[in-house]
């Protein structure tokens, strides 16, 4: 199943597996190869572990058996890595520069430019204005904007999110998924993307790895090889609907495998 | 804006009808000034006895204020040490309840035997007033947002700036809510201290005036020393919500008006 060449991949993960205090095993045998510059996205229902092995990627989280490797070394830490939530996870007492710049400040960048990347980071996502705004006096979709500046600001090698639009109406959704996606040809970074929506991975994705629930390991891969820039001729297309119907009777069957 | 008018304008319309009843019902009854004094007489009681009282609030305002400030440092600096080392939390904490769950009254006259009478005075203010401060920072330190948490893990924030950059700040609203409790306790504190230590016939702070005008049945001046305190507890109060809505204003929900 996983015939995929790990000579490119950038981040490996072999036969991991994570089991909680409480005896939950929320991943086992799990096994993901993710190639240098590509938009993945692991699918699967809520509970399946997809957010776990993202937070054992950014090494939030140890495994509790297996081994994750990185092409780069083993320094995952202070900028490599771009880490996006669920929740915006601002923090209210501080002015959206003052979020953006947060890696810098903890890293002791000099002041100037720090400056500078916090500014080109707003820029890119829009935000240029809002500099020194809180938190609170932005909507939904900023504040999300906001955090997807502080996750750029580092240029970081790999970007991942966890279900980042899961929250937002679809209106500001497909317009996030169409900035993310600017973003990502224009940055040329590896996305890895977790989410429960099949119409937002297949937008979205090269490749998607669904996902069994309970415990989580890899049911299938289907590439997704419609060609980029994708917008909204590509989300009404036959084509669009074709894969989401695929992709769609995978998650079927990885969920009924489980059951 | 009606409705702020009317949320000064009727305690004070309330605290004048009271004042009017009191000195009809003296008047009225003919009530002798050592059983109810008028509130005029209250008044110019506290005029004619302001070199004294004045003197007697500065000191009560003194102690109350070191009490604040060492429980203000000692309510944070234990809570932070209490979040930094689990060991230290389970020891200890324990024995902050219980030091605040017994009375402080009872606890005065045996600080009162082991400290010199102005180190009582201050301890008593201390014990009453930092454990509003312990248990509200404590609290604050613990609700910090857990994925802010693992992105400042993300960036490699050592303990120290983890702390100083988002668990003092995002538990700010707690600390603020602590010291304000704080502000009027240790007042009480101090009072009760005071009393303690009057009856042993020392002191000059104005819990001790009150006593000492009780022995004397100078009901008026008891009368205008209780005044002083209430008006320094009010003032205490709005000082630190004053110091709250300065801190919280620009990003915190319970300073921000609402729109309806």
């Amino acid at each position: 199943m996983n015939s995929t060449s790990t000579s490119s991949s950038i981040i490996s993960l072999r036969n991991v597996g994570k089991t909680f205090d409480s005896g939950t095993v929320a991943l086992d045998g799990f096994d993901l190869d993710v190639r240098e510059g590509e938009f993945v996205s692991l699918l699967g229902p809520s509970g399946c572990g997809k957010s776990t092995a993202l937070r054992i990627i950014a090494g939030l989280s140890a495994p509790s058996r297996g081994a994750v490797r990185w092409a780069v070394g083993e320094d995952t830490s202070a900028g490599r890595l771009g880490f996006v939530f669920q929740e915006p996870t601002l923090m209210p007492w501080a002015t959206v520069a003052a979020n953006v710049g947060l890696p810098f400040k903890l890293a002791h960048t000099k002041e100037s430019y720090a400056r500078e990347c916090v500014g080109r980071a707003l820029e890119r996502v829009g935000l240029s204005g809002f500099a020194q705004n809180y938190p609170r006096e932005l909507s939904g979709g900023m504040k999300m904007r906001v955090s997807i500046a502080r996750a750029l600001v580092t240029e970081p090698q790999v970007l991942l999110m966890d279900e980042p639009f899961a929250a937002l109406d679809e209106i500001t959704r497909f317009k996030l998924n169409n900035d993310l996606l600017a973003l990502w040809q224009m940055l040329k970074r590896t996305v890895v993307f977790v989410t429960h929506s099949v119409f937002e991975s297949v937008y979205l994705s090269q490749r998607i790895v669904v996902m069994t629930p309970r415990p989580g390991r890899v049911f299938t891969e289907i590439a997704i090889g419609a060609p980029y820039p994708r917008d909204e001729r590509f989300r009404t297309s036959a084509e669009y609907g074709a894969f989401c119907r695929t992709v769609s009777k995978a998650l079927g069957q990885a969920t009924a495998e489980a059951a | 804006m009606t409705d702020r008018i009317l949320r000064v304008a009727l305690p004070v319309a309330v605290l004048a009808l009271g004042v009017l009843a009191w000195g009809l019902v003296v008047y009225l009854k003919k009530i002798p000034s050592f059983v109810l004094p008028s509130p005029g007489l209250v008044f110019a009681t506290l005029v004619k006895d302001w070199a004294l009282l004045g003197n007697s609030l500065l000191v009560t305002l003194l102690t109350t204020l070191e009490g604040f400030v060492l429980a203000a440092a000692g309510g944070i600096g234990l809570a932070v040490l209490f979040n930094q080392s689990r060991l230290l939390e389970y020891s200890f904490y324990p024995y902050a309840v219980i030091l605040q769950v017994t009375p402080v009254v009872a606890i005065a006259p045996l600080l009162l035997i082991y400290l010199p009478q102005p180190a009582a005075v201050l301890a008593c203010a201390w014990i009453v007033a930092f454990f509003p401060v312990l248990a509200n920072t404590t609290l604050g330190l613990n609700s910090v947002d857990h994925n802010l948490l693992a992105l400042f893990n993300l960036y490699g924030a050592s303990r120290a700036q983890a702390l100083w950059r988002l668990k003092l700040p995002s538990a700010l609203p707690q600390i603020l809510t602590g010291l304000r409790i704080a502000g009027g306790l240790s007042l009480i504190g101090a009072v009760v201290a005071e009393i303690a230590a009057g009856s042993a016939g020392a002191g000059s702070g104005l819990a001790y005036r009150i006593a000492e005008s009780g022995y004397r049945l100078n009901i008026p001046r008891m009368f205008a020393a209780l005044l002083l305190l209430s008006v320094a507890g009010i003032a205490i109060y709005f000082a630190l919500s004053y110091v709250t809505y300065l801190a919280l204003r620009r990003w915190h929900e319970s300073a921000i008006a609402r729109e309806r």
